[in-house]
């Protein structure tokens, strides 16, 4: 299963590195937001639980666009049948296709956080950039067995635009509170970790639920 | 009257036997494909005069050659068959009787059978897509599937190659009960589709070394599949800058890496030029000793390599022939 999964997953990045589809359009569309946060909310900076919020709530809705993408080769040039056809275990794919976004979700946060921090941030993020990098990690695990959990759905319908972010931002709301919440006192002129550990258990229980449903119901969504 | 003889053979793994070596070894080999001349399986054999053919009688317990140093032996005892078989005991499935090609198909009779449908039927929603399809497919045969546009053509292939779950009668496919014994299948299968089921950003060595990862197979067998389709020397082209024929080239390499004992081949020849589709044939015509059905447009071709026929309209069994375009 391993083999065939970082046989998946070499093929999509592959395939992202010539393509260059849904990492720079995910880039461009957070650092876009960011601007238009600068500008619209006609602050110089942010700080606590408004900047927590930007910072998430960008990034989610910027996920949506690479989960929107993260089956399209399949879709498109019969992957999915060429899967099927192997002796692999359907499992595979799905850890394949949420390793694939977990990677394209950490790209763009190289760009898109110094992006924050330049933009809107006003404290700075110093000594709390750890912290920050642990919440980073668990929240791209859980949107990333979401994501491709809902992409698998997605792609069997034909209202798949629709569907994607119809399914996966609701279902993204308990993240969204608990990487907000662990972010917004690094945010925060005084800020230091509270309540981190808190919120870092919630994020962890978050991602091993929706690993293990995902692994259960994954071969059930490639049925025809 | 059948009189039995018998040949030993050992067979490492790939290789094929020729009938010739019924003729020095004095036990026992089956011949699965007459006019190819090639053993890939375990049985009793026998010659009879048919007509003014002499018919190679098979009974066949199958033996794929992929198997390392398969031992090829006496596992049944002799046939003893009563006279010529008829045509008729054949079922519908004879393409053409007069033709020598087909009645060697006879022998197909005794063998273990690669595909049997029975009543099998397949629906999208409340569409009914396939119905009443009963058919057996003797290991080594080939069985041509013929129709016009939206006669369930392509839908039988997906069905067989386990891409699709037939919703009733009973389909077994290898030995894999469908859609019970599903997992059974893959691996087993070469499909050439409509989609060559290959990565247009990717070459095409990259391509196939994907799909020999997820078949486990050997890297070494990239190289040689992209030779066989003389692809080798645009195998590191990306698929989107290669032509139709290219492509079809590389996706039957693609359907022939992990050497399936079976073939579903959709249109095999589409985009090929002639020098092309003559290359492929020792891959997936009937010299490859593969059991495989066949889906072609072509009737005349289709019919010239088939040794059964299937007709479908509307998803339902039709006799095959041109009515069927009508």
């Amino acid at each position: 299963m391993i083999g065939a999964a970082r046989a998946i997953l070499r093929k999509d990045v592959q395939i992202e590195l010539r393509t260059k589809e849904s990492v720079p359009a995910m880039t461009l569309f957070t650092l876009t937001v960011y601007v238009l946060f600068h500008f619209g909310l006609d602050r110089d900076t942010l700080a606590g639980a408004l900047a927590s919020g930007v910072l998430w709530v960008t990034l989610l809705l910027a996920a949506v666009i690479g989960v929107s993408r993260l089956f399209a080769a399949e879709r498109e040039q019969g992957g999915v049948d060429g899967l099927l056809l192997a002796p692999v275990d359907r499992t595979a794919l799905f850890v394949a296709k949420a390793a694939a976004l977990f990677l394209f979700l950490c790209a763009v946060e190289l760009v898109a956080v110094p992006a924050f921090t330049l933009l809107l941030l006003g404290p700075g993020l110093g000594a709390a950039f750890p912290e920050l990098l642990a919440i980073l990690a668990l929240g791209n695990l859980g949107i990333a067995a979401l994501g491709a959990l809902v992409a698998a759905i997605a792609a069997e319908t034909r209202a798949r635009e629709l569907i994607v972010p119809l399914l996966l931002l609701p279902l993204l709301v308990p993240l969204l509170i608990a990487c907000a919440q662990a972010t917004e006192p690094l945010l925060r002129q005084d800020g230091g970790p509270e309540d981190l550990a808190r919120w870092l258990g919630l994020l962890t229980l978050y991602d091993v639920v929706f690993v293990l449903l995902s692994v259960a119901v994954f071969d059930f969504l490639l049925e025809d | 009257m059948v009189a039995p003889r018998v040949a030993e053979v050992e067979a490492a793994a790939g290789q094929h036997i020729r009938a010739g070596a019924l003729e020095a070894a004095p036990h026992l080999v089956a011949v699965v494909d007459h006019e190819a001349e090639v053993a890939r399986a375990v049985g009793t054999v026998g010659l009879r005069h048919l007509g003014e053919h002499e018919e190679l009688v098979t009974h066949v317990e199958e033996r794929h050659a992929r198997h390392p140093a398969a031992q090829l032996e006496l596992e049944q005892p002799p046939v003893e068959v009563e006279g010529p078989l008829e045509v008729g005991d054949l079922e519908h499935h004879v393409v053409d009787p007069d033709q020598a090609r087909h009645r060697s198909s006879i022998g197909f009779a005794a063998m273990e059978p690669a595909i049997e449908l029975d009543g099998l039927e397949r629906r999208y929603g409340e569409r009914v897509a396939l119905a009443g399809i009963s058919v057996t497919v003797p290991a080594g045969a080939t069985l041509a599937v013929l129709g016009g546009n939206g006669a369930g053509k392509t839908t039988l292939l997906r069905v067989l190659a386990g891409l699709l779950r037939p919703h009733g009668g009973s389909a077994r496919v290898l030995g894999a009960e469908l859609p019970r014994e599903r997992w059974k299948l893959p691996g087993k299968v070469g499909y050439l589709g409509h989609e060559p089921l290959l990565y247009r950003e990717l070459s095409g060595r990259e391509n196939l070394g994907y799909h020999a990862r997820l078949h486990g197979v050997a890297p070494e067998r990239v190289d040689h599949m992209l030779r066989a389709v003389s692809m080798d020397t645009r195998a590191d082209d990306p698929v989107r800058d290669l032509s139709k024929g290219m492509i079809q080239r590389l996706a039957a390499a693609r359907a022939l890496l992990h050497d399936p004992p079976l073939l579903l081949l959709d249109e095999p020849r589409a985009g090929l030029d002639p020098g092309a589709a003559e290359q492929l044939e020792p891959l997936i015509g009937r010299e490859s000793g593969r059991t495989r059905v066949l889906v072609s447009h072509d009737l005349d071709w289709a019919l010239s390599e088939a040794d059964l026929s299937l007709g479908l309209r509307d998803g339902r069994p039709a006799p095959a022939g041109r009515e069927l375009y009508r």
